[in-house]
Order: C-alpha cells, then sequence, then structure tokens
C-alpha cells in the first residue's frame, strides 16, 4: 500500500523534528553530562595538583618495587623482599581463599538450617528460627570481633582442646591431620576431575535415552565407576603414597598437619554464620515457594519421598532460590574484605597498607575495585548461567 | 481392593478421637510424631539443657554484677567460671557516649530518644503524609542543634567528640534521608529514555554496588583530602556520612526501580494523556505506587544499613562498636570483652529486631489487602 504511494515522505524542518519534547530531553542530558564532566574534571585537577605537591607520581611503576611488608598467613611463597605486586596477588589468593570455602560452607549450613525451619519437630524449627533471627540482627563486623576475641582466649598450644585424635583448638588457631599434595597424588586428583566430566556427559546421554523410550536408568554405576573406581585403580597402578601427616606439639608450637591461623578461622566462622542465616531464609522461601499441589500430585502418583523431594519440589524450589544466593555470595565475597579489621591479609588490607607505605591510593583503591568487580563478574556469570540452565522452560 | 472398600466412611480426624491431656497431645504431634523424630527431640533437649545450664551458670549464677569503681579484682577471681557484668555500669556511660563531655551527656541522650521517636511515628500508616517530611527536617534538625550545641545556651560540642550510639544512629539515619531522594534520581534515572542519564546512572549504581563499603570509606578517609583544592579540609565524620549516603543511594535506587517496574503502564500512560509533566507524573502519580510496593524491602534495606555503619570503625570513627571496643583497652577490665561485645549485640539485635517485625507485620499487611 504505502510503497504505491508517490509522494516522497514529507520532510519536516529540523525546529519542528527536534519537538519541545525532544529538546528537553537534550537539555537535561547536557545538563547532567555537563555536570558530571565539571564535577570529575574538578576532582581531577585537583587530585594532580596535590600529587605533584606531594611528589608523588602517578602510575602503576610502583608494583615493580620491593613491598617489605610481612604476610603471615599466604597460601602462595611469599617474602617481604617481593614486589607489591607479588604482595597483591598474594592478597587476592586470600580473598579467594576464603570467599570460596565460605560459599561452599555457608550454602551447606544455610540449606540444612533452611530445611530445619520447615521440620515437623517443633524444637528444631523453634532453635533454627532463632539462629537466623539473632545472626541477622547483629552486625557482621561485631561478630567478626566476637570470635576473634574468643579465639583469642583459647587456651596455647600446650593445654590445646582436642576435640578428636590429630586435631587441636588453641590461640594459634585450629590445626589438622593434613595429606601433602605432590605431584604424584595430583595426577589421581586430575584423574577425579576428569571422570566427573565425562560423568556429566554420561548422564545426559542417559537422560536423551530416556527423553526417547520412557526406560529410567541408573547412573550410579557410572559414577561409581569414573570417580571412585577410576582414580583408585590410577592410585594402585603408579603406587601414589597417601599418607596423612599429623600435627605434632614441638616446644611451643606445632609442627605438620594444616594450620588454619586464628584470623583466617575467625573470619571464615564468621562469614559463614552470618551469611548461613540469609541462606536458611531464602532456602525456606524457596521451598515454600513450591505450591501444595505439587506434593500432593506427586503424592498420588505414588512417588517416594527423597524421589519427590529431588525431582519434583527441589528443581521448582531452585528457581526462586538460585537469583537470591547470587547477590548472598557476593556478599559474602564482599563482606570478606572486614578482614582488615581483624588483620587477617586480604587484598583490601594488603592495599590498605600499600597506600599507607606508598602514597599512591589512587592506584590502590582502582585495584581493589578491579579485584571485586572482577570477582562479582565472575560470581554473576557463572550463576547466570546457571539459573538459565534451570529456569523454566516453557513451551 | 478390599482394604479400599473396608474403610468406613468417616472423615479421617472422627476415626481418631482426640483424646488426654492437651500437654501430651501437643507434644505428640510437635515432638514424637514418628521414632527419628522422637530420638531428635532428645538429642536436641539435650544440648539445649547443657547449653542452657553452662549459659546461666557462667551469665547468672557465677556472674559479678557490681564492683567498686575502677575495680575488677572481684571479675578476675571469677574469671573463667562467671561472667563480668560489672564492667558494663563500669563502662555503659564511654560505650553509650563515647568521649561527650560527662556533664552535657544528656543531650546526646535526648538525641537518641528523638529518633527512636522519629523512627516510631514513621512507622505508623496513618502518618504517612507530606507532614512526615517536615517533620524529619524538623527533627534532624533539633538533633543537630542539641548534638553540636552553641546555641540557646549550650556549649557547643564539636563533632570530633560525639561517640557511641547517638554517632550510629546520626549515620544510618542520615545516610538514609540523603540517600532515599539520591536514590529516587538514580531510579528514575536509570528508567529515563534519555541514553546519556541511563547510562550514567548504572555506572553509578553498578561501581558503588560493585565494590565493599570498606574500600569506599577508605576512599573516603585517605582519598578525600586528594580530591579536594589544598587548604580545603572537612571533618572525617562528615566524609564517611558522604560515603554512606553514596553507598545508600546506590542501594535504595535498585529497591525503588523494583517498585518503578512494578507500576502498571497504564499509570504512565494515564498521567500523559492527563497531559502532565514528567516531574508531576513521576511525584503524583508512579511514585507514590513504587514506594508502596516496596516498603518492606526499603525497611531490610535500612536494617542492612544501619549495621553496616559499624564499618566505620575500621577508619577510626567513634560509632558505637568502636567506642565498645575502645573501653575494653583499659588494662583492668580488658580480658572482660565478651561481656562487652554481648551488651553492644543486644542493643544492635533490638534495634533491628524491632525493625525486621515491622517489615514483617508490613508484609502480612499487604499480603492481606491484595
Amino acid at each position: 500500500m504505502t510503497t504505491d504511494d508517490p509522494r516522497p515522505p514529507p520532510r519536516r524542518r529540523l525546529s519542528v523534528a527536534l519537538g519541545s519534547r525532544e529538546l528537553k530531553g537534550l537539555f537535561w542530558q547536557v545538563l547532567v553530562v555537563g555536570i558530571a564532566v565539571a564535577v570529575v574534571v574538578f576532582l581531577w585537577s585537583n587530585t594532580v595538583t596535590n600529587l605533584s605537591a606531594r611528589r608523588i607520581t602517578t602510575g602503576f611503576a610502583f608494583l615493580g618495587r620491593e613491598a617489605g611488608m610481612p604476610i603471615a598467613d599466604s597460601l602462595v611463597a611469599y617474602n617481604p623482599r617481593d614486589t607489591y605486586l607479588w604482595a597483591f596477588v598474594v592478597g587476592v589468593a586470600n580473598t579467594l581463599r576464603v570467599a570460596v570455602i565460605g560459599i561452599v560452607l555457608a550454602t551447606i549450613l544455610g540449606t540444612l538450617i533452611g530445611i530445619s525451619r520447615l521440620s515437623a519437630n517443633w524444637l528444631l524449627s523453634r532453635l533454627a528460627a532463632v539462629y537466623v533471627e539473632v545472626l541477622r540482627d547483629i552486625p557482621l563486623l561485631l561478630q567478626l570481633l566476637f570470635w576473634y576475641v574468643l579465639m583469642q582466649a583459647l587456651p596455647a598450644a600446650r593445654a590445646a582442646f582436642r576435640p578428636i585424635d590429630g586435631v587441636f583448638l588453641s590461640n594459634r588457631g585450629l590445626i589438622l591431620p593434613a595429606i601433602p599434595i605432590g605431584r604424584p597424588q595430583l595426577w589421581v586428583l586430575c584423574t577425579a576431575v576428569l571422570g566427573v566430566a565425562v560423568f556429566y556427559g554420561v548422564r545426559r546421554w542417559l537422560i536423551a535415552r530416556q527423553m526417547r523410550d520412557g526406560k529410567p536408568r541408573p547412573a550410579w554405576p557410572f559414577a561409581l565407576g569414573l570417580i571412585v573406581v577410576l582414580p583408585a585403580l590410577v592410585s594402585v597402578l603408579l603406587g601414589v603414597p597417601w599418607t596423612i601427616e599429623w600435627p605434632e606439639l614441638r616446644g611451643f608450637n606445632f609442627v605438620g598437619g594444616l594450620t588454619l591461623a586464628p584470623e583466617y578461622f575467625a573470619l571464615l566462622i564468621a562469614l559463614v554464620t552470618y551469611t548461613s542465616a540469609f541462606i536458611a531464609e531464602i532456602v525456606r522461601s524457596g521451598i515454600q515457594s513450591v505450591p501444595r499441589g505439587q506434593w500432593d500430585a506427586a503424592n498420588a502418583l505414588g512417588l517416594r519421598r527423597s524421589f519427590m523431594l529431588r525431582q519434583i519440589v527441589l528443581p521448582q524450589a531452585m528457581r526462586v532460590i538460585v537469583p537470591p544466593m547470587t547477590s548472598q555470595y557476593l556478599n559474602l565475597t564482599k563482606n570478606s574484605s572486614l578482614a582488615v579489621a581483624i588483620g587477617y591479609q586480604d587484598v583490601v588490607s594488603i592495599a590498605n597498607t600499600t597506600l599507607n607505605q606508598t602514597g599512591q591510593a589512587i592506584e590502590a583503591i582502582a585495584l581493589i575495585m578491579a579485584v571485586f568487580l572482577t570477582i562479582s563478574l565472575g560470581i554473576s556469570f557463572f550463576m547466570n548461567w546457571y539459573n538459565a540452565r534451570i529456569a523454566l522452560v516453557e513451551r | 481392593m478390599t482394604a479400599v472398600t473396608d474403610m468406613p466412611d468417616v472423615p479421617r480426624a472422627a476415626r481418631r478421637p482426640q483424646m488426654g491431656n492437651p500437654v501430651l497431645r501437643w507434644l505428640r504431634t510437635n515432638l514424637f510424631s514418628s521414632i527419628p523424630n522422637g530420638i531428635l527431640s532428645v538429642v536436641l533437649l539435650a544440648v539445649l539443657a547443657k547449653g542452657v545450664i553452662g549459659f546461666v551458670q557462667w551469665g547468672i549464677a557465677n556472674a559479678v554484677w557490681l564492683t567498686p569503681a575502677n575495680d575488677s579484682s572481684a571479675c578476675r577471681a571469677a574469671r573463667g567460671l562467671g561472667a563480668c557484668w560489672a564492667i558494663i555500669p563500669e563502662k555503659y556511660r564511654f560505650i553509650l557516649f563515647g568521649t561527650y563531655p560527662f556533664d552535657e551527656q544528656w543531650r546526646p541522650a535526648l538525641s537518641v530518644m528523638l529518633f527512636i521517636g522519629l523512627f516510631y511515628l514513621s512507622s505508623r500508616r496513618a502518618l504517612w503524609r507530606r507532614e512526615l517530611v517536615y517533620l524529619w527536617i524538623a527533627v534532624l534538625g533539633l538533633i543537630s542543634v542539641l548534638m553540636w550545641g552553641g546555641v540557646l545556651g549550650l556549649s557547643f560540642v564539636s563533632q570530633d567528640r560525639w561517640g557511641g550510639l547517638p554517632v550510629t544512629l546520626i549515620l544510618a539515619t542520615f545516610g538514609l534521608a540523603f540517600g532515599f531522594p539520591l536514590g529516587i534520581l538514580v531510579a528514575l534515572g536509570r528508567r529515563s529514555n534519555l541514553p546519556a542519564i541511563r547510562s550514567l546512572s548504572v555506572v553509578y549504581v553498578e561501581l558503588i554496588r560493585g565494590v565493599p563499603l570498606v574500600s569506599l570509606l577508605f576512599m573516603a578517609s585517605v582519598m578525600f583530602p586528594l580530591f579536594m583544592p589544598s587548604g580545603f579540609n572537612i571533618d572525617k565524620l562528615l566524609r564517611a556520612q558522604i560515603a554512606i549516603i553514596l553507598f545508600a543511594g546506590a542501594y535504595l535506587a535498585e529497591v525503588i526501580r523494583g517498585g518503578l517496574q512494578a507500576v502498571p503502564r497504564g499509570q504512565y500512560e494515564a498521567a500523559d494523556a492527563l497531559g502532565l509533566s514528567y516531574w508531576r507524573k513521576n511525584r503524583l502519580i508512579v511514585l507514590p505506587q513504587a514506594i508502596r510496593h516496596v516498603i518492606p524491602p526499603l525497611v531490610n534495606t535500612f536494617i542492612a544499613f544501619f549495621k553496616d555503619t559499624s564499618l566505620v570503625l575500621i577508619i577510626g570513627i567513634f560509632d558505637l562498636l568502636t567506642t565498645a571496643k575502645t573501653a575494653i583497652i583499659d588494662p583492668a577490665w580488658q580480658q572482660f570483652s565478651v561481656e562487652v561485645y554481648i551488651f553492644v549485640a543486644a542493643i544492635y539485635f533490638v534495634f533491628c529486631f524491632a525493625m525486621s517485625r515491622y517489615s514483617r507485620s508490613l508484609e502480612a499487611h499487604s499480603a492481606h489487602a491484595s
């Protein structure tokens, strides 16, 4: 119809095209951007003047200089003669160490407490409710200081608590027996990881076949074979030694075993218990969001309770649970920066020391921001991928 | 088949008559409904009893409640056996009000009362009117006069000497009072169809939410002097307050944006059809509905700020947690920090618990209404 129209489209003059609405919009944008640019230029010029007055050169060249700061508890080899850059890497490793383990433990504990909240057992559900209410309503920093004070009040190494043989709890932290991981042990672990990956593929294949003919095929023999038997076989064939290293008290300190320093241990406990209270609420509301009819329908089909939970209720609850869980994981990671209050050297604490030693304030803060933005984006990326996988597929 | 036909045709409840002692019946349904449940209950009861008895022995039976001033010998004697609550009467003035001049401490105390009164009035549904904004301005102004003084015969107290609970309340309340309008503007900006304003809002929100508050506070305490012309310096408390306002603005903006998304399109279109301008449309039609939608999450965000103000400890501002930590530096009382932390935790808990109860009652109310 319109293509037959011989007339060219009406040409409006510029002043008409920019009607009052667009003009207003343009005005506001220019105004706001102008103010923002003016503020940034003002701050920037002040900063440049101030820095030159204090004889601080901007730029990241200081990262190559010798750091000279001691780091007590580090995952990777470090000594004070290393560079600032390496000190930062140690800090990032320390942050990740507490964040990753914290996220795993908080998820497990939070899920258990969330399920306990819904238990038919009155006592259990009340206790879980009190746990959630108390931990949520007290600042994390206060809880962290509290745990740290308790750690310091523990007896000295000589009089350490020994809850189980080989485990020591003293003011030196928590000392556990360890299995030293060398190259041969690493091979076995790699096999196990490979086994998990292959099992994942096998499971998809089994499900695809079940989709075609409707016959359920058990996946557990494959899991057992790929994840347990295969690595065990490799271990036996290569003759890998799996010795357990027991910690021993020598003089005033422990030798051997795995040591969780009191700062790390206090931070981990505080982060895990605090975040688990929030996760418990998320899990509870997720399970409660599954309509009763779904339980009733599963019951009517005569499904077993465990099957019902695994195949009917949890997949639906997960859709409600995963998005808020992502923000809890992000919170835990950001909260790990409270480490600076008790002297655990995470990335924020190391950046802060660097800032005091070199005066490179902008660079240090920029590095903190870069690290946390990267971690946040990483977690959101993973959780969004997972969320898309479990999201409702509608026809 | 026979099992089904044999079943008497009566409702289930009628077949199992509810007899016996109501207490026993309650125990049976709630604690001993099955064998594993019964075992669980017994184990939990045992653990609970052990915990409660241990706490009562430490916290009440063997505790030291009062000692002569500046004498912690009784507490030292009971160390390890009982709590030393005597540290609270000894130090409570410092914990609550910091280094505020001792004789003038009725002023911060009155300010705390005013804050609590303000929160209470703001929670009343019947008072959610325009006048509430004026009340906030008036009360916050009154609190400033009380804390600073210098007029009406009150002696001037510099903010370096403020401390304790009033500082915590000031940081949280002013953070909300200024962060809230900022959050509204940013939320509107993020939903605006002007690309420059939208991207600025997105950058602001994502940058602030992407980094920990600790690093923002460091920035406020270390970098702020670098940002300003030389010779221009503002107080540490105010710098921390600005950081908290910027932080609050970003989080509140996200909550308010959720509310804006819940307002049906028809409302916008109706406002446009009436020929209302952008600001009048938002002020009269959209925002009142949007904010009503998100009041419970707003209260939850406020609880989170209230707790997060404690982070100013890291940059050395004397809020409630910092005064508590400072109170136990005193060598005579150094070993009794657990008691002080429990005392301060109780104060934080009372405030946060009241707010979370309130948020839940609002949720129940709105669920009931819809």
